[in-house]
């Protein structure tokens, strides 16, 4: 498992999600801190392609061998892409949090909700 | 978050905390729920030896020259074959044959037996076995105190645990005694994983020199995670779970653990359950996912029937579980749907074990 770590380029959501914003369209994952406490992720439960998302709900699970967590959405759109990845190897989320382990891409509804996300120094002071 | 304050540390708290261990509240003890990861140490017990303090769990020490006339009376099992440096499962029942705990018994000597418990049970059982042995020659003593116990688990656990104790371990379900560094260790040749491997009963102050001895021969730590997936594989009971006092042990699975002819408390309405007239009319089955997900225990199936264990199986790399279902469903290949948090999920009713060690 890497280290902890947290990009400076992305947005973060205080339920331990991360946002990367590319234009309208943002993708989401689970930041360091949320695969630790979790273990060792078995099984992503991913959305579908078209799915509605919405900011602070659930749109996803996430499965460790012992528990099955809520992924909350960081922001609200239609999820565009699911990492196909994921579904062979789960573990990625454990160990490339910010990248292999991307969970899904969204076409943002409303981009100006990216001001309510917190970034790195505010969300890594959260943890404290 | 609830207070830790009234939870019970076992003498191996200190070396958890060394491995790395994550620590939870677990039946009013503050055990170690993993070190380096759940998948890790299971695959560890399967592939070489794994250690766990199960020190949590209690003993009962029964002691007389009616010891065996007692104990034929509470448990399920004919106590009477239990030779000496045996040991033996059986279910405690109540008058209605549900049940109040499993328990394995090892006889230490001709009218000398020591019961394992259950962590959250101890104190029920006791009260249990002294109400009982009114009017027996029996002396009950609780033993909780005197023993921390540490289960070695794996196809190299015996090699291990026997170089480190310097003593030649008893067989499968024997019992032995061994000196180590000047304690009494009781060996038995038990487990709750599936492979083979021992339980050792040692006085508490020894227990951290013998667990640092246990990993420098390379034993990886494991905690209560990895137990508990390894023994939904090898399709043993969780109490709590998957045995309860609403439940009798022939719907459990445990009718060869009942022997009624013994007349033990519980007989009766366990041979009626037996006849065909269980008060639930359902089975215990293991089932494994034909598909995705993971079932957890509350999971309803679908058409009748309750998960009441579930994970995913770290070797089968896929969804694992136990469920009661309608006796019409148990049939090994009978195809199930389990309902896990809205979403349907194929499964069939599986062979028991899950995962059978390779020989």
């Amino acid at each position: 498992m890497a280290d902890a770590s947290y990009p400076e380029d992305l947005k973060y959501h205080p339920e331990h999600d991360w946002a990367r914003i590319d234009g309208d369209v943002a993708t989401f994952g689970i930041t360091w801190f949320a695969q630790d406490a979790l273990g060792e992720v078995v099984f992503f439960d991913a959305p579908e392609v078209g799915a509605t998302v919405t900011k602070d709900e659930s749109y996803a699970e996430v499965e460790s061998v012992k528990a099955v967590s809520d992924v909350i959405a960081p922001l609200s759109g239609e999820v565009v892409e699911v990492n196909p990845a994921l579904e062979d190897s789960p573990e990625s989320i454990n160990e490339s949090s910010y990248e292999d382990g991307w969970m899904v891409k969204v076409r943002l509804s409303d981009p100006s909700q990216v001001d309510q996300l917190l970034d790195q120094a505010a969300y890594v002071a959260s943890l404290d | 978050m609830s207070s830790t304050t009234d939870l019970r540390r076992t003498p191996l708290y200190e070396r958890h905390l060394a491995a790395g261990a994550r620590v939870v509240p677990f039946a009013g003890w503050e055990m170690p729920v993993q070190y380096v990861g759940v998948k890790e140490e299971h695959l560890a017990v399967r592939s070489a030896a794994g250690v766990f303090d199960v020190s949590h769990m209690g003993e009962i020490r029964t002691v007389g020259p009616q010891a065996a006339a007692f104990l034929q009376r509470i448990l399920s099992n004919d106590v009477e074959k239990i030779a000496v440096g045996g040991s033996q499962y059986s279910v405690l029942c109540t008058e209605d044959g549900g049940v109040l705990d499993d328990l394995f018994t090892y006889r230490l000597a001709d009218d000398v037996y020591l019961t394992v418990t259950n962590a959250s049970n101890h104190a029920k059982d006791l009260a249990w076995f002294q109400r009982w042995a009114e009017g027996f020659d029996v002396t009950v003593e609780d033993a909780f105190d005197e023993f921390a116990m540490l289960a070695v688990q794996g196809p190299d656990a015996r090699r291990i645990t026997s170089q480190v104790l310097g003593y030649e371990l008893p067989g499968p379900f024997r019992t032995g005694g061994a000196i180590w560094n000047d304690a009494d260790v009781l060996v038995a040749g038990t487990g709750y994983t599936g492979e083979d491997g021992v339980e050792l009963l040692v006085p508490p102050a020894v227990a951290p020199d013998l667990w640092d001895a246990l990993l420098a021969a390379g034993v990886q730590p494991a905690g209560l995670g990895a137990r508990d997936t390894l023994r939904m594989e090898a399709c043993f009971h969780l109490y709590g779970n998957d045995l309860s006092e609403d439940r009798d042990p022939i719907g459990a699975g445990l009718g060869w653990a009942c022997k009624e002819a013994t007349g033990f408390v519980g007989s009766e309405a366990v041979a009626a359950a037996r006849a065909g007239g269980s008060p639930h009319g359902e089975k215990l089955v293991p089932f494994r996912f034909t598909d995705k997900g993971i079932p957890r225990g509350g999971n309803d199936v679908v058409g009748g029937g309750t998960v009441t264990s579930g994970t995913f199986s770290p070797s089968l790399g896929i969804g694992i579980g136990l469920a009661y279902v309608p006796v019409a469903s148990a049939e090994v290949g009978t195809p199930l749907t389990i309902d896990v948090r809205g979403r349907e999920r194929p499964a069939e009713v599986a062979t028991k074990p899950l995962y059978k060690r390779p020989n």
